[in-house]
């Protein structure tokens, strides 16, 4: 099967409650900065519960977006809803929506206490009652001990835990998070991702969540919303956006892609094929109209070496990436194209210089226009 | 680091004299030492001997205290730079706060506005309001004009405090400043998104990170305030005599030493006693620019009641600002803070401006505005061999004062950056305290001690003084531009075959030429526009530009002094308008 068209409608109505509205609703919001444009008119539903991450590289209108949800950049035009009411000019302080900067932005001034109970006094709650609920965060956060300290004399960690106990306490409908892992190191980076999961399971809260990381969009969401050129490219499960990527940006952006750039033709047979510099790929299901220019998308894991397919190309092998867990072995093709193929386990990696056989299925691959 | 890696580099080298970089400040200290600690100490070493009979004694002390006139002036001095200082905070908070919010670019330029009242002449600001609030003065004459009474506005408490609050309000805002763009505005952004409203975001996180800088600028201003005598002499009556005037006073007319140095000890332990409390509570640290101050004791009861009146404020300016923006209408009330600033900075800048057109008057009075225009006044000011000589002293010693105080306080600010030891801190403090110490306080001193050694009414003389007062701002633009400077690129000299030397001269120097311009115009500006010292060591005979202009202002007022003051404020600001161009780290 081609993934030619999306599939995003379905999945929505599989992950949505039924009939409830959304969640949280933007309706052609659109961002300008004089002739420069922010955000391109963008419809988005998120439904009550779902962790869903945007991702994209910086300028593609991600931190837009979440800004304009959460109060801190006004809209050109559009709408906000938030459990089906209006909120597009409601000012920020009085939306129920929790954001999670992506330096912390933990008052240097106040305690971990104090920051936690911060959003509970703004809200006019009594002592007794901000007391108890800050301590309840502190030890959902496992820093039940630290309240009386402040914030620079916490580890980078430390300081990520207080800023989402100063978030998840005052219970907001949604939780916006701006690169909140950033600044961590790759170790701390995954378990903090775990703790966040966690936290997302332990409460129910709908999450919206910002990530130029497309490891960590693919670890921890229910959907992914990948943006560029301040616009959506594609909406869908993380399985949905790695195995049929709509768009070659798609396909590039999320994990390794060998993309081969071609015309559709038909053989001798009748059957589509890809004609591209390094010869004519086989494709199936439903192709793109005869002539049309398009990219065929194969991950590494789907081409194999002297191994079964039915679309063939060879080539030399130019280097081998030891990864741990995974070997690559970089193939350059007669057309000039450079193709990544995981070495199949028990395989002993060729040499550089050997001249190879790739391999695939023509079921493995996407066409993407 | 680099500086870490740097010293490690050398400790590595055999056998070779350990030059570490504290050495570099070794000059300034010993010149500190002998031109700046020692007279102060003396001083106030005279103040608790009795001279006939060689022994101590606490009778001035003793004198000051039963003397009700005299107890009064100390009384009236305090309560007059206490009330500059609330004045300046007040007055000076939102116009700091406007100018910290806007864009870096804009705010460049808008900081011009406050620079060029801070550097202006005293002497020029307080003519400047003599001519504006005098009896026959331009509010007085506009009175007049429309029919309406005239008002007394000068030799009172509101002369005194109009001229003291316009010469302390641009210091307020430019301590205030640095640390308000340091702020992180998302601080402010996240309490909005925790459901704070604008005025609880401004009063709970906005105005409380604020507070070391509010704290630096009441400190630095009452300091300032309290070594103050150009003002009330000159804008205030019998009933506002400060400290600083009986001081000089004891020492012209009495030649009573010890009883002079009685009355700078009142001053400089308040001053100290200031500093210290400061120092508790912030960090003397944060005066720099430094960085914030110690983490306060999160259980101590100051801060919960610290607190609590925030809190108080805050619930008090909602309503407060609730009912003035019904009463306006919320367009109004966004356009409030920048006419707010605006109005401030023409208090600031105008009265400057006003001796211009009196300085070409054809009148042989300060009449405003003039009658007819002429250069008569810039002719008798050129004419005058009395004028003259004061004007070409003033630039020989500012020159001198300038470059000496450049090539000391660069040695010590190099030596600052690159040292890692423990007597860092103490070190910068104290090339910081002839800012601290009042200039008065250490004019008289340095005055007992040149008056034994030969260098009263010398040119030299003034030179020394006036680098002591100059050090501070050469080694605050210095040690600014030193901070930025990328020390990895000295190590890269070094292994491309540069000696020390070398290196310092091809390599550091030209990168950090911007501070050192910077800090040899504003030691220029400094001693351009000293009079303490001018008034004592100069002793009657060496004249300098400012201490002319004083004799004159006292004896009485003349469109010639329109005319000086016009040059003086010139010449400062096209140095001021160089240096603050220069200052700019290189990009």
């Amino acid at each position: 099967m081609l993934a030619t068209h999306g599939t995003a409608q379905s999945i929505q109505s599989r992950s949505a409650a039924p009939v409830a509205a959304p969640k949280l609703q933007v309706d052609d919001l659109t961002k300008r900065y004089g002739s420069f444009t922010a955000l391109q008119p963008t419809r988005l539903d998120v439904p009550a519960g779902e962790f869903l991450t945007l991702l994209g590289p910086s300028g593609s209108g991600k931190t837009t977006l979440l800004q304009m949800i959460c109060g801190l950049v006004e809209p050109s035009g559009g709408r906000i809803l938030i459990d089906g009411k209006d909120e597009t000019r409601t000012p920020v302080h009085k939306r129920d929506i929790g954001l999670v900067f992506q330096h912390y932005a933990l008052f240097p001034h106040l305690t971990v206490a104090e920051n936690i109970g911060f959003p509970l006094r703004m809200r006019g709650m009594a002592a007794a009652e901000v007391e108890a609920r800050t301590r309840g965060a502190l030890d959902m956060v496992h820093l039940g001990h630290l309240g009386g300290r402040f914030p620079k004399e916490l580890s980078g960690g430390q300081q990520q835990r207080v800023a989402l106990a100063r978030c998840f306490v005052y219970q907001p409908s949604i939780i916006l998070m701006d690169e909140p892992l950033g600044a961590l190191d790759k170790k701390l980076r995954e378990h903090m991702q775990q703790e966040i999961k966690r936290l997302h399971r332990e409460t129910g809260a709908t999450i919206v969540y910002v990530t130029h990381d497309q490891e960590e969009a693919l670890a921890m969401s229910d959907r992914i919303c990948l943006m560029n050129h301040a616009r959506i490219e594609q909406i869908g499960t993380p399985h949905e956006i790695y195995a049929r990527p709509k768009t070659a940006f798609a396909a590039d952006f999320i994990g390794v892609s060998n993309i081969f750039r071609g015309r559709v033709q038909r053989d001798a047979h009748g059957t589509p094929v890809l004609v591209t510099s390094d010869g004519s790929f086989r494709l199936t299901g439903e192709a793109l109209p005869d002539q049309d220019e398009a990219s065929l998308v194969v991950r590494p894991e789907q081409l194999d070496l002297d191994g079964e397919g039915d679309n063939e190309v060879s080539g030399e092998v130019v280097d081998t990436v030891y990864a741990g867990s995974e070997t690559r072995v970089l193939v350059a093709l007669g057309g000039g194209t450079t193709v990544t193929v995981r070495l199949r386990r028990g395989l002993a990696p060729p040499l550089p210089g050997d001249r190879v056989a790739v391999r695939w299925r023509a079921e493995a691959g996407v066409l993407v226009s | 680091m680099s500086a870490a890696t740097f010293q490690g580099a050398a400790d590595t080298e055999p056998r070779r004299w350990r030059f570490g970089p504290l050495w570099l400040a070794a000059p300034g200290l010993a010149f500190l030492t002998v031109f700046f600690v020692v007279p102060v100490a003396r001083l106030l070493g005279l103040s608790v001997q009795d001279l006939d009979a060689g022994t101590w004694s606490g009778e001035h002390y003793a004198r000051i205290v039963d003397t009700s006139v005299y107890f009064r002036v100390l009384l009236g001095t305090f309560r007059i730079s206490g009330l500059t200082a609330l004045l300046s905070l007040l007055f000076g908070y939102p116009l700091a706060y406007w100018l910290a919010q806007l864009p870096e670019r804009t705010r460049g330029k808008a900081v011009l506005f406050v620079m060029v009242p801070f550097w202006t002449s005293y002497l020029v600001k307080t003519f400047a309001w003599m001519v504006i609030l005098g009896q026959k003065g331009v509010i007085n004459q506009i009175l007049a004009g429309t029919g309406l009474p005239s008002l007394p506005l000068l030799h009172n408490e509101f002369g005194v405090m109009a001229g003291m609050v316009h010469a302390m309000l641009p210091l307020a805002v430019l301590t205030m400043l640095p640390v308000m763009t340091t702020i992180d505005r998302r601080l402010v952004d996240a309490a909005g998104t925790l459901g704070a409203s604008p005025v609880n975001s401004f009063w709970l996180v906005y105005f409380q990170l604020s507070l070391p800088g509010v704290a630096a600028a009441g400190l630095l201003t009452f300091i300032s305030s309290l070594g103050f005598f150009i003002v009330p002499a000159l804008l205030g009556g019998p009933q506002q005599t400060m400290l600083a005037q009986l001081i000089i006073a004891q020492i012209q007319e009495m030649l009573n030493w010890a009883f002079a140095g009685a009355l700078s000890t009142f001053m400089l332990v308040a001053a100290l006693v200031t500093c210290w409390v400061y120092d508790r509570m912030f960090g003397l640290s944060t005066l720099s620019g430094e960085g914030s101050g110690r983490a306060g004791s999160a259980q101590g009861r100051l801060r919960a009641a610290g607190m609590r009146l925030l809190a108080a404020l805050a619930k008090g300016s909602t309503t407060l600002g609730g009912a003035a923006g019904r009463v306006v209408g919320p367009r109004a009330m966004a356009w409030l803070l920048p006419l707010y600033s605006a109005a401030v900075i023409v208090f600031l800048v105008a009265p400057a401006l006003v001796v211009v057109p009196i300085a070409f008057t054809s009148s042989p009075f300060l009449d405003f505005p003039p009658p007819g225009y002429s250069l008569n006044w810039f002719r008798v000011y050129f004419e005058s061999d009395v004028w003259v000589g004061a004007t070409v002293r003033s630039f020989g010693v500012a020159f001198a004062t300038a470059i000496l105080a450049t090539v000391v306080a660069g040695l010590a600010a190099l030596a600052l950056a690159r040292s890692t030891s423990r007597w860092r801190g103490a070190i910068f403090a104290f090339f910081l305290a002839p800012m601290i110490v009042p200039r008065i306080v250490f004019a008289v001193g340095l005055f007992y001690l040149f008056a034994q050694i030969g260098l009263v009414a010398t040119d030299i003389g003034l030179v020394i003084g006036h680098t002591v007062l100059a050090l501070p701002f050469a080694f605050i633009a210095i040690s600014a531009v030193v901070k930025g400077h990328d020390w990895r690129l000295d190590q890269a000299a070094a292994t491309l075959g540069a000696n020390r030397f070398k290196t310092l001269m091809l390599v550091t120097v030209p990168l950090i030429r911007g501070g050192l311009v910077a800090a040899f115009l504003f030691a220029f500006i400094t001693s351009f526009d000293e009079l303490s010292v001018a008034i004592f060591v100069g002793g009657g005979v060496k004249t300098t530009l400012p201490k002319q202009m004083w004799d004159d202002m006292i004896l009485q007022l003349n469109p010639t002094l329109a005319a000086v003051s016009f040059v003086v404020f010139v010449i400062v600001m096209a140095l001021l308008l160089i240096a603050e161009r220069l200052r700019r780290p290189a990009r």
